[in-house]
């Protein structure tokens, strides 16, 4: 295949990236982009596939298949809770395919037409330097965040001294490093830089609190397509450079996002330490006035009289499997004339747009589910504000309390309901472990019990 | 029969310029096809290139990302995961090169790697997608 047409076809599979995006702009146009994505996707294969360079297919047909069946087994069979998990995952394989990509670039350069063993261009050495080290902090990094939101690693931040020290410290002899390469192209400086980039990626992610992870599963995106667009200017590929652009730019905005949503600066949420300290002299304050705890049939009882309500979901909802149970409790009180809306926070659920998919999938209308601004100004005229699973985003202290590691985060005033009503477990703090006075207000009823077992039980008050 | 002759001369001669355009053209084509090859070769020049390309992309990636719906931010994660493995481009090349190297090897691992993630990515995505879809009717 000539070189001008390799070329023209790796722009068409650019482009069908960009219309993959541009295609989730509406639920209707999302189909229409998937296919672009795997269009272009399949285009970018078969184009290199044919170019002179690749004359030897069988261990690439034996590696798609490989990788294509665990791939797909992995994607059917994953629950939507575990969601976040399987695409902190993802990203470790992208940073690992990256700095392998980068190591067969550095070794055999003559097959990519970029110099011989030994006699690089300098421009070449610093881009796969800068490809190698994203993508091992990606790779390392992803694997942390996969351990914290499996559980396999503990939530809590891991802060011990002069930890920020030790990363600058590391990130000036990476750069030290980088230098050395350009003059010496020692394959041992290559793998060291890989290797302090690996340690590099664990000590970035363990100060950071369970809370932050969907900033953080954000902010590896970003950096997978940095590390993909690192590697388009070695290999001198627009193709990846575009894609790597387009995924860098979606993380970033992504990561905004989160951090907006809980009113933190990106470097703070980077420097970590946040989530996992319990305030306990508030809870002490709080425990003289005593929370009103309801049952279900007094729950059910009020939702029934009620003309609108707001459901308030968060992640512990997922956790109790609680979602269809919830839906057929609201469609019962649609029946009944009740006008029922859901309410999303921009971090509910562990990854941005996470409680949304678990709704669609227990069949919630998609025009019954609302954004933080879209609805907050409605709870003033809702007679029930239904928080299940949530906490930190309906808690009064992001408004009133200036020394409240959440001060500040945009919430939802559920307290300007008629009834508040709160689904949990027990009086304890939530997911980023702060104290919550909402459930020692006068219309707070608290449903202590597991979130899918009250759910449950409201139904069949109903139906008596 | 003398503008027969006249009109089959101007047709002679529109030919030959066409064919002298069409001479032109090719030359100019190839000219162009080199330089894109001799600036593939050269690091500095594509540099420049690939750096405008990339600034450009950074842009429509900006203003492409905003225009998702924030119910969509999960599969647009997926599928992001998934278009990243475009990198599967250079460890094609590697794992396609004829001599069994060090980097045919790693080449191979990396196609396995970007594979997960081109399969895992794209059918997360679809599966995400039916469920916001279905509730249309």
């Amino acid at each position: 295949m000539p070189i001008t047409v390799s070329l023209f076809s790796y722009l068409v599979s650019a482009v069908c990236c960009i219309m993959a995006l541009r295609g989730l702009s509406g639920p209707q146009t999302a189909q229409n982009g998937l296919r672009f994505g795997i269009g272009g996707m399949a285009l970018a294969i078969l184009t290199t596939l044919m170019l002179k360079d690749v004359n030897s297919y069988g261990l690439i047909v034996l590696g798609i298949f490989i990788g294509g069946s665990i791939g797909t087994v992995i994607a059917l069979k994953i629950e939507m809770t575990a969601l976040p998990q399987l695409v902190a995952a993802f990203h470790s394989l992208i940073g690992l395919a990256a700095v392998f990509i980068a190591g067969a670039v550095f070794h055999n350069p003559e097959i990519y037409g970029i110099g011989s063993t030994d006699n690089i261009c300098v421009g070449s050495l610093i881009e796969m330097s800068l490809g190698v080290a994203i993508g091992a902090v990606t790779f390392t990094g992803s694997i942390i965040a996969f351990g914290k939101l499996q559980g396999i690693i503990t939530g809590a931040p891991i802060i011990f001294k002069k930890q920020h020290l030790l990363n600058a410290a590391l990130g000036a002899i990476l750069a030290l490093l980088v230098m050395v390469l350009c003059l010496t192209e020692s394959a041992f400086v290559f793998w060291l830089i890989v290797v302090l980039s690996l340690a590099l990626g664990v000590l970035i992610i363990i100060p950071i609190g369970g809370a932050d992870m969907p900033v953080i599963v954000s902010m590896l995106n970003s950096y997978s397509g940095w590390a993909a667009a690192a590697l388009g200017f070695t290999l001198q590929n627009n193709l990846l450079i575009i894609v790597g652009a387009l995924v860098g730019a979606s993380g970033a905005i992504l990561s905004y996002i989160m951090c907006k949503g809980m009113n933190r600066s990106f470097f703070n949420v980077i420097l970590g330490g946040f989530g996992g300290e319990v305030a306990a002299d508030d809870m002490a304050n709080h425990s003289n006035k005593p929370a009103k705890i309801g049952s279900a049939e007094d729950a059910a009882f009020i939702l029934k009289n009620a003309s609108s309500v707001i459901i308030v979901p968060g992640y512990g909802m997922a956790v109790a499997q609680a979602q269809h149970a919830l839906r057929e409790m609201a469609d019962i009180l649609k029946e009944e004339g009740v006008k029922v809306r859901y309410a999303i926070h921009p971090v509910a659920g562990r990854m941005p747009g996470h409680m949304n998919v678990l709704l669609a999938e227990a069949n919630v209308p998609y025009e019954d589910v609302l954004e933080l601004d879209e609805i907050n100004r409605d709870f003033s005229q809702t007679d029930v504000a239904f928080v299940i699973g949530a906490n930190d985003i309906v808690n009064p202290a992001a408004k009133k309390d200036p020394t409240s590691p959440i001060y500040g985060m945009p919430i939802f005033d559920v307290e300007s309901s008629g009834t508040v009503m709160f689904i949990k477990r027990t009086l304890g703090s939530g997911y980023a472990g702060i104290d919550n006075e909402l459930f020692f207000y006068d219309n707070t009823m608290m449903l202590l019990g597991d979130a899918k077992k009250m759910c449950d039980g409201i139904i069949k008050s109903f139906e008596n | 029969m003398p503008d027969t002759q006249k009109l089959i001369e101007q047709a002679a001669n529109v030919a030959s310029s066409a064919e002298v355009l069409s001479n032109q053209a090719s030359s100019l084509a190839l000219q162009i096809s080199q330089s894109i090859s001799s600036d593939m070769a050269g690091g500095a020049p594509f540099f420049i290139m690939g750096l405008t390309v990339f600034v450009l992309a950074c842009f429509v990636g900006y203003y492409v990302v905003w225009r998702v719906t924030p119910a969509l931010h999960s599969p647009l994660m997926s599928i992001t995961n998934a278009i990243s493995s475009v990198i599967i481009v250079g460890a094609l090349i590697a794992a396609g090169s004829e001599a069994f190297t060090f980097s045919k090897w790693i080449g191979f691992l990396a196609v396995i790697l970007a594979s997960v993630n081109i399969f895992g990515g794209f059918i997360v995505t679809r599966r995400m997608l039916q469920m916001f879809s279905k509730k249309k009717k």
